[in-house]
């Protein structure tokens, strides 16, 4: 039915999207490993992080890749003003209040967005956008094989920081034993800031990884959300490998989905695997508790 | 009335249960004792269904309910009490208990007038209208035992339900207690509070480590060198007596 | 009688007098408060009394649309014969979805997740299946005589509204009075207490799904006839889920009148921003703005105030 190629061209698509899907998923399986809260708002998040990228771009001029380091750390200092005001402060720390409110903060930042920026589709023109590269039958877009790159090495510096620095193990540390590292003189609660601050750089990051080959509308976020959650599900709760071995799976599953089933009905993998999972392995294939 | 045999409960690796046998008879009150993280809650929760045992068998008036469910449990007449109270908090006292008398009526009316009879009988009367949150310690311990005796049942399993009182509060809830087996109710019960069980059992279990090591009246129990050790550690037995 | 009685026959006269002296747009704006109620109280029953909360309520919203709309379409059924039909597939799907969910344990916001991946796989399948004309959607031929389901004067659709807005309350108030409602709301405080009280919690929260599904999918098929058209976004799209969460949580998850009180609420944003909108030129797309205010409230109410709206008008003060 198929030539082998074209399912060869689609892995090779779907393993370059995947990529930066683990950027998006790490973010996510970072705040629920450390703070146990499920952050419904990440994907309206990522939304506004690629609005960032777009605004920076078409106002002044700025190419998305160059955008990074200034998108993540502003990424970074707006969650982690999130968390300490509204998150951090109004849940209590009960786990269905945060859902609630950051379902509230969602649908916030989504109709915020519309009311701001409109519903249309916007998308980036990088002068190299059209470049590709050849790999037996399957024509790589460049942009997508810059971010791939760049996605995994952003990955790996997270986790050097994470293993090396004395945030990082601080960060582990709560992530591992809250009243141990409070005991041990860890404020905690910055501690919470700080990683959710991380989690939401990530989607910084993301944002501008993707605006390059993707498009953005108040509506992204919807679409992002049960992606993330399907991958940090299907990794595994509040593991980083279960993130990389989840985005690459969903980046190929979506990919051969829209290949097979086409572009409407190929979406259907992602959330079906999210329930399958849910249902027959809610920890998933790293993670530890259900 | 509840026979239980060889019952043995792992998690992970840790043996929490291991091989425990325990019988209560008709009328008993029974004690359960042992030191800290001997597997006493482990052992109540396994008999009364919140978890499956892995080896071992629990029998209650002549019924096989090992690994059974605890709702199907507790209609079948054995209900437990929790070590860490958990009311209702968002409704009143009396819907609290309400829920117990619920299992043997439909009727909303009867339900509440059976559920005021039980807050008399724990002497919870004048607090049918507070919410579940705002009792202090000792009323949500009797709230606890109140919403266990609504249900109705054959055999009651308490679990330290003396922990964080004052010896007032002790005093009172051992009169209850007393007076919830004349009214023929059979007490199975764990316990710290030593003045509690020794007043209240007539036989008493220890378990340490997951094993029973000794059963006998409270008097016999606080002779054995082994309970002694239990407690107070290797050759404390030998010191005592020396 | 009693106050709240009192209250409430009041409160029911106005509501019948209301649409023989409003203009009709105005009838329509009231017909909306009490379809929005009356879906949100569908919500409410599972959300607010047992506390399974669902982000994806909308699956069940669109079920009946869907159904009754086919049936009526493609196979020629009466709408009204249509509309039992509905209610009893969404009921099968509550039943089914709550089954499978309850059977692996899935709680609190895994339980939430899952059932928007459900309204998600729906969505998609409602988009690419022929019977249901994809995304073209499928439209209901106009004949609005009343055997059809279809009204000239709006007034009549307005009171079926309310009919179900009131239908709604009588459950709910049901609910706060018989043993169902009370092991709800037992399963909702503490799961394993209600289970050593002799409760079967599985059965039960599979039982409560079964009738919020049956009474949400009944919305759908309202819906379905009220607009004479339905595509899978708007029926299987994330802003009915979010609508009828937002409605009974701002009002007062558990409450009986929360929801309506909700709806209201909601409404009146909605109807200012629509004004704001009409009337300053430069404010002409402000109407996303009246769902950025409800989700600030909602953050406000699940940090400051937990029994919703309601919650002010409480005489019996409420554990902080």
């Amino acid at each position: 039915m198929l030539d082998p190629q074209i399912i060869f061209a689609g892995v090779l698509n779907g393993l370059l999207a995947g990529g930066i899907y683990v950027l998006v998923a790490v973010g996510l399986t970072l705040i629920y490993g450390v703070l146990h809260i499920i952050n419904f708002a990440h994907g309206s998040l990522l939304m506004l992080a690629m609005y960032a990228v777009f605004w920076l771009w078409r106002l002044v001029g700025v190419d998305p890749y160059v955008a990074l380091p200034v998108v993540t750390a502003g990424a970074f200092i707006f969650g982690f003003v999130l968390y300490r005001l509204v998150i951090g402060r109004f849940s209590h720390g009960r786990d269905e209040n945060v859902l609630l409110i950051t379902l509230g903060l969602s649908i916030v930042f989504d109709n915020a967005a519309l009311l701001f920026f409109g519903g249309e589709t916007q998308t980036i023109d990088v002068p190299y956008a059209g470049s590709f590269v050849q790999l037996g039958a399957a024509f790589l877009p460049l942009p997508k094989l810059i971010s791939f790159g760049a996605s995994l090495l952003i990955c790996v510096i997270l986790g050097l920081y994470m293993a090396k620095s004395d945030t990082g193990k601080a960060i582990r540390a709560v992530a591992k034993e809250r009243q141990g590292a409070r005991l041990v003189g860890i404020d905690v609660d910055n501690i919470f800031a700080i990683s959710y601050g991380i989690g939401i750089a990530c989607l910084g990051a993301a944002a501008c990884l993707l605006m390059p080959t993707f498009y953005v509308t108040p509506t992204s976020g919807n679409a992002f959300v049960l992606v993330a959650f399907t991958i940090v599900v299907l990794g595994g709760m509040g593991s980083f490998i279960g993130a990389a071995v989840g985005g690459f799976i969903i980046g190929i599953t979506e990919a051969l989905g829209g290949l097979f089933l086409g572009e409407q009905l190929g979406q259907i993998g992602i959330s079906l695997i999210f329930i399958l999972i849910l249902l027959l392995k809610p920890t998933g294939l790293f993670g530890s508790k259900a | 009335m509840l026979e239980v045999r060889e019952l043995s409960k792992s998690f992970g690796g840790l043996k929490a249960v291991d091989q425990a046998s325990l019988d209560v008879r008709q009328g008993e009150i029974v004690g359960l004792i042992g030191p800290n993280g001997a597997g006493k809650t482990t052992l109540f929760a396994s008999i009364a269904g919140f978890h499956t045992p892995d080896a071992g068998r629990v029998v209650f008036n002549g019924q096989d309910i090992t690994g059974l469910p605890p709702h199907r449990i507790c209609t079948a007449g054995m209900v437990r009490t929790f070590q860490i109270t958990q009311p209702f908090a968002k409704i009143s006292v009396r819907e609290n208990i309400m829920v117990g008398t619920y299992l043997h009526t439909a009727d909303r009316k009867v339900a509440e007038h059976e559920a005021e009879a039980v807050a008399g009988m724990v002497g919870m009367a004048g607090q049918l209208d507070q919410m579940g949150a705002d009792l202090t310690v000792a009323g949500r311990k009797r709230l606890e035992l109140a919403r266990a005796l609504a249900t109705g049942p054959r055999l009651l399993l308490l679990d330290e339900v003396m922990a964080g009182l004052n010896p007032t509060e002790i005093t009172e809830i051992v009169q209850v207690i007393r007076d919830i087996r004349d009214s023929g109710i059979t007490i199975l019960l764990i316990e710290h509070v030593m003045q509690a069980v020794t007043s209240l059992a007539e036989r008493v279990y220890v378990l340490n480590q997951g094993r029973m090591i000794a059963e006998g009246t409270p008097a016999a129990i606080a002779d054995d060198p082994q309970v002694v050790e239990a407690y107070l550690g290797h050759g404390a037995a030998k010191v005592l007596r020396a | 009688m009693s106050r709240q009685a009192v209250l409430c026959a009041v409160g029911l006269g106005i509501a019948v007098i209301y649409p023989l002296l409003a203009p009709n747009y105005l009838i329509n704006v009231g017909m909306m408060v009490f379809f929005v109620a009356f879906i949100g109280q569908s919500w409410n029953i599972a959300g607010g009394f047992a506390g399974q909360t669902s982000f994806g309520h909308v699956v069940f919203f669109g079920t009946g649309a869907y159904t009754s709309t086919i049936l009526q379409v493609t196979y020629g059924w009466n709408p009204w014969l249509a509309w039992p039909a509905a209610m009893l597939a969404g009921g099968i799907v509550g039943w089914i979805i709550a089954f499978l969910s309850f059977r692996a344990g899935l709680r609190g916001s895994y339980f939430a997740l899952i059932t928007l991946a459900f309204a998600e796989v729906f969505r998609i399948l409602a988009n690419s299946v022929p019977f249901t004309r994809g995304g073209l959607g499928m439209l209901i031929k106009a004949d609005q005589r009343p055997i059809n389901f279809q009204f000239k004067d709006p007034i009549w659709i307005y009171y079926i509204a309310l009919a179900l807005c009131m239908i709604s309350l009588l459950i709910a108030w049901r609910l706060t009075r018989n043993r169902f409602g009370a092991r709800l709301v037992a399963i909702r405080e503490n799961e394993d207490a209600a289970r050593a009280l002799g409760i079967d919690v599985f059965a039960e929260k599979v039982k409560v799904l079964t009738l919020s599904g049956a009474m949400c999918a009944a919305g759908g098929t309202f819906y379905a006839q009220k607009y004479l058209y339905i595509d899978p976004s708007i029926a299987f799209g994330v802003d009915k889920s979010v609508e009828m969460l937002l409605v009974s949580m701002v009002g007062g998850a558990g409450t009986i009148f929360g929801p309506l009180i909700g709806s209201v609420a909601l409404t009146v944003i909605n109807e200012v921003t629509r004004w704001l909108a009409s009337v300053v030129p430069a404010l002409k797309n402000v109407q996303p703005l009246s769902l950025v205010v409800y989700g600030i409230m909602l953050v406000l109410i699940v940090a400051r105030l937990p029994d919703g709206l309601m919650g002010l008008f409480r005489r019996k003060p409420r554990h902080a």
